[in-house]
């Protein structure tokens, strides 16, 4: 039995005695990233869809926030860096074995398509046309014919988008609790389900919250699933991902992970959208606003709890 | 050609004189380094064992920190050392997550540093300066791919085991135990 370890000799910043090397802006940014894939999968479903009439809040407010979200994820992802000068290296090569290197590349493309997409609608956000910019009205005038075809390739950037921020962690074998195939599915559905709740914040009717209610119980249904999933997946694991494991169940992130994760940021607004589907007036902001938070959370957690999970020592 | 560093646990005493070699002949900054010194006690008493040992980056042949590098800064070059360009490091620490053994670092100024086996003396036909220096003579660089080297022979006739070999990165720094 061990009995006792020593390290000598090494201390160094950031990296004992445990990992702090990825820090709260990694975790804004996961959930960032998610949240706009959500929104941009759902606009655009719509739209090829051809009921963006109907879902005006899907397709024309809620995707206000990706530009937002995905600008501030890239800033919060630069400021993590400690070499941000040489940030361009990014794209001088595309290595399909590195998550971070394609996600990059993924991320180059949808930031601007998403402004593009905000620009269509730019002569019905600002309705009084004297105070509108000539040079925004002639590119709206030029994509608006084009926003099915940015639709269509949206929805798998979107899809990309948001399995990337789970495959990002999950691609280090060295962090057992990340090192799981089912983190991709997880924060995509996750990211799904935020971006369905923000839709439902800004839901233009009633029939639109409804259906993005009923779309975000399915998810939340889905995404309980996945995360037993993991769970169980671990706890049939070796050894290191039994440790991983325990920081969930049991141990430093329990209280994090299913008071506010699971319990706040899944049951209760599962349950109140049950109840407004079953037909009971209930707040449709609350479910909403704790999904948004119980997403945010849910990436601080595992951000910081895979940092502790390793193989030696 | 394969480089491999071959330390034996009975002979190593924990003096930590290959890090302060290291440390001096890379110019690692205060407080960083880039090999260190574990020491494991197992059992009790009157059962003890003591097992002392140098670690440092392993120079994995199924390199995790080469494979998530997002532009290549992290990459292998002939010999199988696993070394960093610092003008392609962008700093994001995926290569430090993916390593099992902890053995990389963010260098003050930003990019991210290690053990490079000491390439750069090894070039001219000398060994790593942490080798070089050992008082016990605990430890041995060497070609694995020539069967007569000193590693190679010492890998045939003594039992040894590599770190974590679960994480499937097929180490090349052995220990003889």
């Amino acid at each position: 039995m061990q009995e006792e370890l020593f390290i000598s000799g090494r201390d160094i910043p950031n990296i004992d005695p445990y990992l702090q090397i990825w820090h709260w802006p990694i975790s804004v940014y996961l959930f960032l990233g998610g949240l706009a894939a959500g929104i941009i999968f759902f606009s655009s479903v719509i739209t090829v869809l051809g009921k963006d009439k109907e879902y005006v809040g899907a397709v024309k407010y809620a995707t206000l926030v990706p530009p937002v979200a995905l600008s501030l994820g890239l800033l919060a992802l630069v400021y993590d860096l400690t070499h941000p000068l040489y940030t361009y290296q990014l794209y001088t090569t595309i290595r399909l074995e590195s998550p971070m290197s394609w996600g990059a590349w993924v991320l180059l493309i949808t930031t601007p398509l998403t402004f593009m997409w905000v620009l269509t609608y730019y002569s019905e956000f600002v309705k009084n046309s004297s105070k509108r910019i000539g040079f925004l009205v002639k590119i709206e005038e030029f994509l608006v014919p084009y926003r099915k075809q940015m639709a269509y390739a949206l929805i798998p950037l979107s899809i990309i988008l948001g399995v990337y921020t789970g495959i990002l962690l999950s691609a280090f074998n060295a962090r057992p609790l990340w090192n799981n195939a089912i983190l991709g599915p997880l924060f995509l559905t996750s990211g799904l389900s935020t971006g369905a709740a923000t839709i439902i914040l800004l839901a233009k009717s009633s029939a639109e919250r409804h259906l993005f209610t009923r779309i975000d119980l399915a998810l939340i249904v889905l995404e309980l699933g996945l995360i037993v999933h993991m769970i169980m997946g671990m706890h049939a694991g070796s050894q290191v991902q039994l440790e991983a494991m325990q920081l969930l169940v049991g141990g430093e992130f329990t209280l994090m992970f299913f008071g506010f994760v699971i319990i706040l940021g899944l049951l209760v607004p599962a349950s109140i959208e049950l109840m407004e589907i079953l037909g009971k007036k209930v707040p449709a902001a609350v479910p909403a606003m704790l999904i948004l938070l119980g997403g945010l959370i849910f990436r601080f957690v595992m951000v910081e709890a895979g940092q502790i999970t390793r193989y030696l020592y | 050609m394969r480089y491999a560093m071959v330390i034996d646990t009975l002979k190593c005493v924990g003096c930590s004189d290959c890090v302060v070699a290291c440390q001096t002949e890379n110019n690692v900054p205060v407080g960083y380094c880039r090999d260190w010194i574990t020491e494991v006690v197992d059992g009790s008493y009157p059962n003890v064992e003591l097992e002392l040992k140098s670690e440092r980056c392993n120079h994995c042949e199924n390199a995790p920190c080469v494979r998530c590098c997002p532009t290549g800064a992290s990459h292998i070059i002939d010999g199988g050392i696993v070394l960093v360009t610092p003008e392609e490091c962008i700093g994001c620490g995926a290569c430090i997550e993916s390593c099992p053994y902890d053995a990389r670092f963010q260098h003050p100024e930003g990019y991210v540093d290690k053990c490079t086996f000491c390439h750069h003396r090894v070039e001219k036909g000398q060994s790593p300066a942490c080798v070089s220096v050992c008082p016990t003579n605990c430890m041995y660089f060497g070609d694995l791919d020539d069967p007569n080297s000193e590693v190679s022979n010492l890998l045939r006739n003594r039992k040894f085991k590599t770190l974590a070999p679960e994480a499937g990165t097929k180490p090349h720094v052995y220990y003889l135990i």
